[in-house]
């Protein structure tokens, strides 16, 4: 174990590099759509540029806006640095990861959506209401999921801390896990469905009678959409992570050695890009789903989760 | 966990799988789809059934895959398929209002099945002991689709599925029964396919469908 003050450094680096990087990432989707779509795709870095010029925009504010609205931003976007920094980028046993287990993580994204709700609803148009209701329908039913996909990682690992999993499944080597499978599955639709991708909600429009997110942040403009943005952003940059560390867990850094550090930025890297091209794809195959059929899709979501559970606790326990 | 080979991870991997086809089974609603379902699930338990084989060294258990694979992976799928087509049923759905409370009962099953197996897994020292709530899970799934559905083809389609349950707990319990019995049960199935597909053709002539709640209404009270 290094020295506390040089742990505590590098956690603060892995938690900046990993809010930097996420306009990076949903760039990279953006490209990639375009790439399979024979579009022209703009650049890359295209998201930074939008972000920096909502920066310097003047904020509009509706008359009736409370303090909740114009607070939200904030609290939203502190919300998902939080649950960015207790998830392991580049290295394992970093001492934020102490702080908070994975359902403290579930809970910090939870909170994160109440006051996106609540704001959807503070202006009091209908598209914020109806988008605040369909997100909270949506949340209801993909919590579940979630947390028994998080449930099967903490039953696999004996523990809920997602840094002590990661170092169980790094040391337990390859090996094959029908409940894995099963739960990477389940995550992955209710990663899409929770950060408002196809075929759940369409990112790429405004003005969409059935818009879910852009249907509860219409009224926002300036600073505050770009925070609005920015959160959002690292939020799916969270559930890449997430899915690229339990189920994809080799590369990342176990000693805090520079070589390590650097082989972790790497691996994280390589995992991420490709676990975007397959999003893309399953984007650009995918067409958007009536919102009635939303909780059958995530009602799958459910069962691939549960089956994940079930063949843990019957394939794999006491053997 | 105790370290575990390779092909007894592999069997374990494709058990869950056989066990998630009997969930997509409960979960498709169009007839060709659900017996491209059906295929690929005796196609999972041929190459399972393989699997048990090299592991455990009995290389009967050879033949029974092989028997699988052509039979529950390709004959009585092809069967039925033509069937289906010839009825004109390739692109007719069941409503099915509720089916998720039927995967979640169908979820309860299983932890059922692993109730009462619990104690069998606790005695036993095979090595696919495991897998055998898995075989039980899918007999009363297929139970499950059978009492849930109304069409009389997806109503084939789960008693198939209830005999490769109990094809799969024979394979995982005792090694495949012998020789003699299987290919008894292997003909049986086959006999049994056939004469459905009679069943259904008289079906459709006396009642002008395969909905087999109508058989419940007389004649003379609807007129």
């Amino acid at each position: 174990m290094a020295h506390p003050l040089i742990a505590w450094a590098l956690a603060l680096l892995q938690t900046l590099l990993f809010i930097a990087s996420a306009p990076l990432l949903a760039g990279w989707i953006k490209c990639v759509r375009c790439v399979l779509q024979n579009r022209a795709s703009p650049s890359v870095l295209q998201p930074y540029r939008d972000l920096g010029k909502l920066f310097r925009k003047k904020v509009v504010l509706a008359e009736e806006a409370s303090w909740l609205f114009r607070s939200t931003p904030y609290i939203v976007l502190g919300t998902m640095i939080l649950a960015a920094a207790v998830i392991p980028l580049v290295t394992v046993r970093l001492p934020t990861d102490a702080i908070a287990d994975v359902i403290v993580l579930v809970g910090f994204l939870a909170l994160g959506r109440f006051f996106l709700a609540l704001a959807g609803l503070d202006i009091g148009t209908s598209f914020g209401g109806m988008g605040s209701s369909r997100e909270m329908m949506v949340a209801s039913l993909a919590e579940p999921a979630m947390l028994m996909a998080v449930f099967t990682l903490s039953m696999t690992a004996s523990s809920t801390n997602l840094s002590t999993a990661m170092h169980y499944l790094l040391q337990s080597g390859l090996v094959l896990r029908p409940a894995f499978v099963f739960t990477a599955a389940g995550l992955m639709m209710v990663a899409i469905a929770e950060t408002g991708r196809l075929p759940v909600d369409n990112p790429a429009t405004h003005l969409e009678l059935t818009m879910i997110h852009e249907g509860m942040i219409l009224e926002y403009s300036g600073r505050h959409l770009a925070l609005m943005e920015w959160a959002s952003e690292i939020k799916l940059m969270i559930y890449a992570v997430l899915i690229a560390d339990i189920f994809l867990p080799w590369g990342i850094a176990t000693r805090f050695t520079a070589w390590a550090l650097v082989m972790g930025v790497v691996a994280i890297g390589a995992k991420l890009a490709l676990l975007v091209v397959l999003l893309a794809v399953i984007e650009s195959g995918l067409a958007k789903m009536r919102l009635f059929r939303v909780p059958e899709f995530l009602n799958l979501a459910f069962l691939l989760c549960l089956l994940g559970l079930l063949s843990h606790i019957i394939l794999e326990v006491g053997i | 966990m105790v370290a575990v080979g390779l092909y007894t991870q592999a069997i374990r991997m494709l058990a869950a799988l056989v066990l998630f086809t009997s969930f997509a089974l409960l979960a498709q609603t169009r007839m060709a789809a659900l017996i491209r379902l059906f295929a690929w699930q005796g196609a999972l338990l041929a190459v399972t059934t393989a699997l048990v084989a090299l592991v455990t060294h009995q290389p009967r258990l050879y033949l029974s895959a092989l028997l699988t694979l052509g039979l529950k992976a390709l004959l009585i799928p092809w069967f039925l398929n033509r069937l289906v087509i010839r009825l004109e049923l390739q692109h007719e759905t069941e409503d099915l209002r509720g089916n998720a409370m039927v995967l979640l009962g169908a979820a309860a099953l299983t932890v059922f099945s692993y109730y009462v197996v619990m104690p069998i897994v606790e005695l036993s020292t095979l090595v696919t002991r495991n897998v055998i709530a898995v075989s039980l899970a899918i007999v009363l799934l297929g139970m499950l689709l059978i009492i849930v559905r109304r069409k009389a083809v997806t109503q084939v389609v789960g008693f198939m599925c209830m005999e490769n349950g109990l094809f799969f707990a024979a394979v995982v319990s005792t090694y495949g029964m012998p020789m003699v019995v299987e290919l008894g049960v292997a003909f049986d199935v086959l006999v049994a396919s056939i004469l459905f597909g009679v069943f259904f053709l008289h079906l459709r002539d006396s009642i002008d469908s395969l909905d087999v709640d109508r058989l419940n209404r007389l004649r003379e009270a609807d007129e």
